[in-house]
């Protein structure tokens, strides 16, 4: 078996499938450099990403794939998972070597974990789009920060571009150091400078920076969560395995 | 300051709650205008009630002033509460400022009916008209149609409102005639019609000029009470058959009846709302709509009400043991659907996989069905040899005491005398 080291990205993951076949490699093991620990005994080879290269698989597989699981891919790439990396390579590699169709065996291990990393990734994405609550500043800017599981921000511009479409948004992953911008126009990734007082844990911008009718509307929104309980029908068990307590940090509803 | 519109906000928002219907789906509205907003696809649940249900839009009464004197509903005007009123500016500010904080996916408008029919809906109407044309509002819109109306007032709600509805509230005509002596099925039944028709216009057109505007691009739905007359689940069912075929309704909701009222011809104030009844009907109704089960089925004189302890489709399945085993490497995917423990996902992966090769325990286990429920109407490629024939009531007990958290029976949710 031999082992390729690769830069992490999806680039170098794709760059790394070519590099099976250049060197008709036949069980590879593949590791990013961050989860990487050399070891003495063990050649591996270290790939450099190449745009090239990785295009011409993604065109590959392209061939083989639908739109909506070309997607699969990349959500499941940003999962972040060390061993979807190689459920990535393995499947892009059984995708290559199978007739059209073999997505679809569900049977194969491989098919089966993109699928189900797929999924992870796009139940976080949906929980982001519905637990996001945004916070409108001064400056008729709507903020909000979140610390995804996975590193969803790409998968969430399309969403809140279409509906957010007449106000300024901004959404910041504090867990990835990064967030978007929309200004109107277009959205760009930003990265902050926090100052100290910028809280992670709470979904709450310091008040100096809101605007002014800010306070009411999430006291109205607090006020509304608690009218439309029924407390004859209470079932905290459903309640939180819809919204699990991990969440609860975005929601103001629940703060206070 | 607040304190005003945090009050009728208060009032009018835990008299809307009793109505269950949540959904924000359905709809094909997109921001087209550069405005604020889409009603596309599936809709969100932004948050949930403390009793588990998706809060997706702002559900509120425009009042909760009324003329009528429904016995099982909280706004009936002999009952001593406080009453309010929103503005129509007053909700327009609250639906716009929580939507665009990304609390909601829109708006659920209904009301009580002060003065009369008319003058209630033509408030709801210049409600929605203003979201729509002064805010450029594409969110979603559910918009309760006020019966009696007049048919220019709904043609126009249509043309604002996502979804509109209108509640049946009891299962039978012989129910509701005695809890609300005022109200009627048939009703229910004018506006319903009118508004489907409408519905069939706009798209009979649509297919012949382009620019044809949207009418209720969600359809229609309705609500029945349960538990607060003494119909039978296979009155229940029999009724929201017959609606969602003459009406093509996209939803039913069934709600159970919670105890608001010392009326004698209601249960007691206290007791515990029928909640696994109502599980169950919402179990029944997707049989129905999603895995091919006619009513007839699930419901009829010899099995007029659902089990309590087991699901609708498990409980069918053990009435007809002689349609089992299905073997998921032949049979049709009809009947893979019907095995208890499989779902539509799993099936139609089964049916893409088993292309394959033949599938064995370990795929179905990977594929996601409730294997241990499954395997006693299940054969598969290493299933192993079955000696005797089991009989329903074995098997019952078997997967009863191999899932006793789910199906356990809930006293907490029994009607109980207190
Ligand atoms: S008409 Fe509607 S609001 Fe009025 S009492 Fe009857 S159910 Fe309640």
């Amino acid at each position: 078996m031999e082992t390729f080291v690769f830069d992490g990205t999806l680039e170098g993951l794709l760059t790394a499938v070519f590099y099976c076949y250049q060197k008709k490699s036949e069980k590879v093991k593949v590791v990013s450099s961050a989860h990487f620990h050399p070891d003495v005994f063990h050649q591996h080879f270290t790939v450099v990403s190449e745009d090239d290269k990785a295009k011409r698989v993604w065109a590959g597989l392209r061939k083989k794939l639908d739109p909506g699981w070309m997607l699969n891919i990349y959500k499941a790439f940003l999962s972040e998972q060390p061993q979807a990396f190689q459920h990535l390579l393995d499947f892009a590699r059984y995708i290559i070597d199978h007739e059209q169709g073999a997505e679809t065996n569900f049977g194969n291990s491989d098919v089966l974990a993109i699928s189900q990393l797929e999924h992870k990734v796009h139940r976080e994405k949906h929980r982001m789009e519905a637990f996001i609550r945004f916070q409108k500043t001064g400056d008729d800017i709507f903020y909000a920060h979140i610390e995804p599981d996975f590193n969803v921000l790409p998968l969430l511009i399309k969403h809140f571009k279409n509906r957010y479409a007449d106000q300024k948004w901004i959404i910041y992953d504090l867990k990835r150091k990064y967030g978007l911008f929309y200004d109107l126009e277009k959205v760009e990734e930003i990265v902050f400078d926090f100052t100290e007082e910028m809280s992670p844990s709470l979904n709450a911008l310091p008040a100096r920076l809101l605007d002014e009718k800010e306070e009411l509307y999430t006291i109205l929104w607090k006020d509304y969560f608690k009218n439309v309980n029924i407390p004859a029908r209470k079932n905290m068990k459903l309640h939180i395995r819809h919204v699990p307590k991990r969440y609860w940090k975005y929601l103001s509803e629940k703060q206070g | 300051m607040y304190e005003r519109i945090r009050e009728k906000l208060g009032i009018l928002a835990d008299a809307a709650k009793y109505d269950v219907s949540c959904s924000s789906s359905g709809s094909n509205r997109k921001n087209e205008n550069k405005g604020l907003g889409d009603a596309e696809g599936t809709g969100i649940c932004h948050t949930y009630t403390e009793d588990g249900r998706c809060v997706s839009l702002l559900k509120v009464l425009l009042t909760n002033h009324c003329i009528f004197d429904c016995a099982f509903c909280v706004s009936r005007r002999s009952n001593d509460i406080k009453r309010a009123a929103f503005s129509v500016e007053e909700v327009v500010e609250l639906t716009i400022n929580f939507y665009r904080r990304n609390y909601i996916e829109g708006l659920f408008l209904s009301s009580g009916i002060f003065k009369n029919a008319d003058y209630t809906m033509e408030r709801l109407v210049r409600i929605v008209k203003k979201l729509r044309t002064e805010e450029r509002f594409n969110g979603y819109i559910h918009l309760k149609t006020i019966p009696g109306a007049s048919e220019e007032l709904l043609k126009e709600a249509g043309m604002y409102a996502d979804r509109m509805s209108i509640n049946l509230e009891m299962p039978t005509e012989a129910g509701l005639k005695i809890l609300a002596p005022e109200k009627s099925h048939e009703e229910v039944k004018k506006p319903l019609g009118f508004i489907q028709k409408s519905i069939t216009q706009f798209s009979d057109e649509k297919a012949l000029i382009k620019h044809v505007p949207k009418f209720v691009p969600a359809g229609q739905s309705t609500q029945i009470v349960i538990g607060a007359t003494p119909d039978t689940d296979k009155e229940i069912m029999h009724t929201a058959n017959a609606f969602y075929k003459n009406f093509s309704l996209k939803r039913v909701y069934y709600s159970g009846y919670i105890p608001i009222s010392n009326d004698s011809r209601l249960p007691v104030i206290g007791s515990q709302p029928p909640l696994i009844r109502e599980n169950r009907l919402y179990q029944a109704d997707w049989l129905m709509r999603f895995y091919g089960f006619n009513v007839q089925e699930i419901l009829n004189d010899a099995h007029p009400n659902l089990d309590v302890d087991v699901d609708p489709k498990l409980s069918w399945a053990l009435r007809h043991l002689e349609q089992f085993p299905v073997d998921v490497n032949t049979a049709d995917y009809r009947m893979i659907l019907r095995v208890p423990g499989i779902g539509v996902t799993s099936a139609l992966k089964i049916v893409q996989a088993r292309k394959f090769g033949r599938l064995y325990k370990d795929h179905l286990k990977k594929i996601g069905i409730s294997f241990n429920k499954a395997r006693h109407f299940i054969r598969y490629g290493d299933s192993p040899m079955q000696l005797k024939e089991y009989e329903a009531g074995h098997i019952k007990g078997i997967i009863l005491a191999e899932s006793h958290s789910k199906y356990q029976k809930n006293p907490h949710n029994q009607l109980s005398l207190f």
